[in-house]
């Protein structure tokens, strides 16, 4: 199952011309560490750092954003009865199962016009609103807590916002880890959203950056290219090490990555 | 009283408020717009110009790719997915069988998923199965012949294929968790009256795990639906070779964005909302003969 990222991982030590003709052989013969060296160079005129530098901001902006959104909405249609309360859970669940792609076109036509192209604000700010994945996560966990520290709480005279923040907030802390780092991945890995909206490669991001690799596969850095490709997963793989536990937890509450 | 009440929907809707500017701003009103542009034809330049049904009647009978489109994504969809679930309860019965490695095991199957989506996995799979890659190597060790994973549709079609299979590690943690639930009495009241594995099976696992079978199906058909880095990567974004590995959401994509047909790529995505809308109908509506809910109004 591992073969293939070991393959990976073994490749980007190899040297340029010997890859392929070595494909069936784990082990480099010698250790060429250059190719990392050249590969974080870079491509397009910026080093990998540079579209490393990228990504982390989209990454932390909008994790943050959507954490915090959904974080907010849960509790309100977990914990709070309203009018149309029903309704509009109704109307997030369905929108979970809606295909992304018919609302591709005019999201970019909007986005346009907003004067956004070129800029993460149509990558960045939608996360602001809520994901309707994670607000289903947080309600099925909120959904565990009992009402009764509500009621208590509420008649030691504390308001709905403090209820959230001071006491709900605090015990669905597994429930926000989990959305933290999928929202991470997903934004870490998005190619759709750069390569629609960013246009000047000094905004590009890692994904970005691996494309420029393999567009100008001619200049056969393939070294360079795999050793990229192993350093865009390093921040990944690192975050699956540290809450692989949280992760499980979460993937199997909630049924979430494709 | 009155006022309480008005005060709590406040507060609710005060909440839940980003969910709905949300909504409206990023879902409902650029679907109407959709909707409006799929009868138009629209090149971001010049206004759209209201042409009627005309993409629809090319889409269906004029433009051949786009038929291509639709049979390479269904044989996508319906291969990859059903493979793809079947080694996740493979795999999942395997680790349910209470192996004190669970934790390496689940870092091995479940890592390729997570890493899956990401533009170094479509560069390595390309690598993998280009013409000198390790899949060819394998397969002249074993004296077969070379395949042109490149060269031929069909085969850079399975290639993808094998590449989303790779990928069954979420669908095998939500299947692992569907059998922790199932009470180790039922096997043991099964051996008692000496059912061997495979009635077993059939007659315990397959009906107990049968909403998270379906949960597993309409959650991974639709997303199956959508693939679109893999292809774009594998295929450098033409979807070739020969439109082999021309998923739907990619010639979409290239409709859209490359032509600039946002009429023609706006009727398309609405064939495909529709479609994707009927086949998870057919399949919560066919489900109630085949899932079986232990406690009715459970889940």
């Amino acid at each position: 199952m591992l073969y293939p990222i070991i393959w990976m991982f073994f490749s980007s030590f190899k040297e340029s011309r010997t890859i392929f003709t070595t494909a069936t052989t784990l082990l480099p013969a010698d250790w060429v560490w250059s190719n990392y060296v050249t590969g974080w160079q870079g491509i397009g005129g910026y080093s990998f750092g540079h579209y490393m530098w990228n990504s982390l901001v989209i990454v932390v902006l909008s994790t943050l954003g959507v954490v915090i959104s959904s974080a907010l909405i849960a509790f309100g249609f977990a914990r709070l009865n309203f009018v149309g309360r029903n309704f509009w859970f109704g109307v997030m669940m369905v929108t979970l199962m809606l295909p992304h792609d018919v609302v591709l076109v005019p999201q970019y036509i909007i986005f346009t016009k907003l004067g956004w192209l070129n800029t993460i604000n149509p990558i960045v700010i939608p996360q602001f609103f809520g994901a309707p994945f994670f607000i289903f996560l947080m309600v099925q966990f909120i959904r565990t807590i009992p009402k009764e520290l509500d009621e208590a709480a509420t008649i030691d005279g504390c308001g709905k916002f403090r209820l959230f923040i001071q006491i709900i907030m605090p015990l669905i802390k597994a429930s926000l880890a989990t959305a933290a780092i999928f929202s991470f991945y997903w934004r870490w890995e998005d190619l759709l959203g750069p390569v629609l909206y960013l246009n000047s490669p000094d905004k590009y991001t890692v994904s970005m950056g691996l494309k420029m690799f393999l567009d100008s596969e001619s200049a056969s850095n393939w070294g360079g290219m795999f050793a990229m490709s192993m350093v865009s997963l390093l921040p990944v793989i690192l975050v699956f090490f540290l809450f692989q536990k949280h992760i499980v937890e979460g993937i199997s509450s909630s049924g979430i990555k494709g | 009283m009155r006022n309480h009440s008005l005060k709590a929907n406040l507060t609710g809707y005060a909440f839940i408020s980003p969910f709905i500017i949300g909504f409206l701003a990023f879902t409902l009103i650029p679907m109407f717009i959709s909707l409006y542009l799929s009868f138009t034809s629209y090149n971001l330049f010049s206004p759209p110009r209201w042409v009627g049904l005309d993409n629809f009647e090319k889409m269906f009978t004029g433009d051949p790719k786009y038929w291509n489109s639709v049979k390479v994504t269904l044989y996508y969809v319906f291969i990859g997915v059903p493979l793809r679930l079947t080694f996740a309860l493979f795999v999942a019965m395997i680790l349910n069988t209470g192996s004190k490695m669970i934790g390496t095991y689940r870092t091995i199957y479940y890592l390729p998923s997570i890493i899956g989506g990401s533009v170094a996995v479509s560069i390595m799979w390309r690598n993998i199965f280009s013409e000198q890659g390790i899949v060819n190597g394998l397969l002249m060790a074993l004296g077969a012949a070379p395949v042109q994973w490149f060269g031929d549709p069909g085969a850079a079609l399975s290639m993808l294929i094998t590449l989303s299979v790779w990928q069954f590690g979420s669908s095998m943690l939500i299947f692992l968790a569907g059998l922790k639930n199932i009470s180790p009495e039922m096997y043991e009241a099964a051996s008692v009256d000496g059912a061997h594995p495979v009635r077993k099976f059939f007659s315990i696992t397959l009906p107990l795990l049968s909403p998270i079978i379906l949960f597993n199906l309409i959650m991974q058909t639709i997303s199956a639906f959508m693939t679109f880095v893999p292809a774009y990567i594998i295929s450098k974004g033409e979807g070739g070779p020969m439109d082999g590995t021309m998923l739907y959401s990619l010639y979409l994509f290239r409709q859209a964005f490359m032509f600039n047909n946002m009429g023609y790529a706006s009727a398309m995505a609405w064939v495909m909302l529709i479609f994707i809308g009927v086949l998870t109908l057919i399949l919560f509506k066919t489900s109630k003969m085949w899932v079986f809910y232990e406690s009715e109004g459970g889940r």
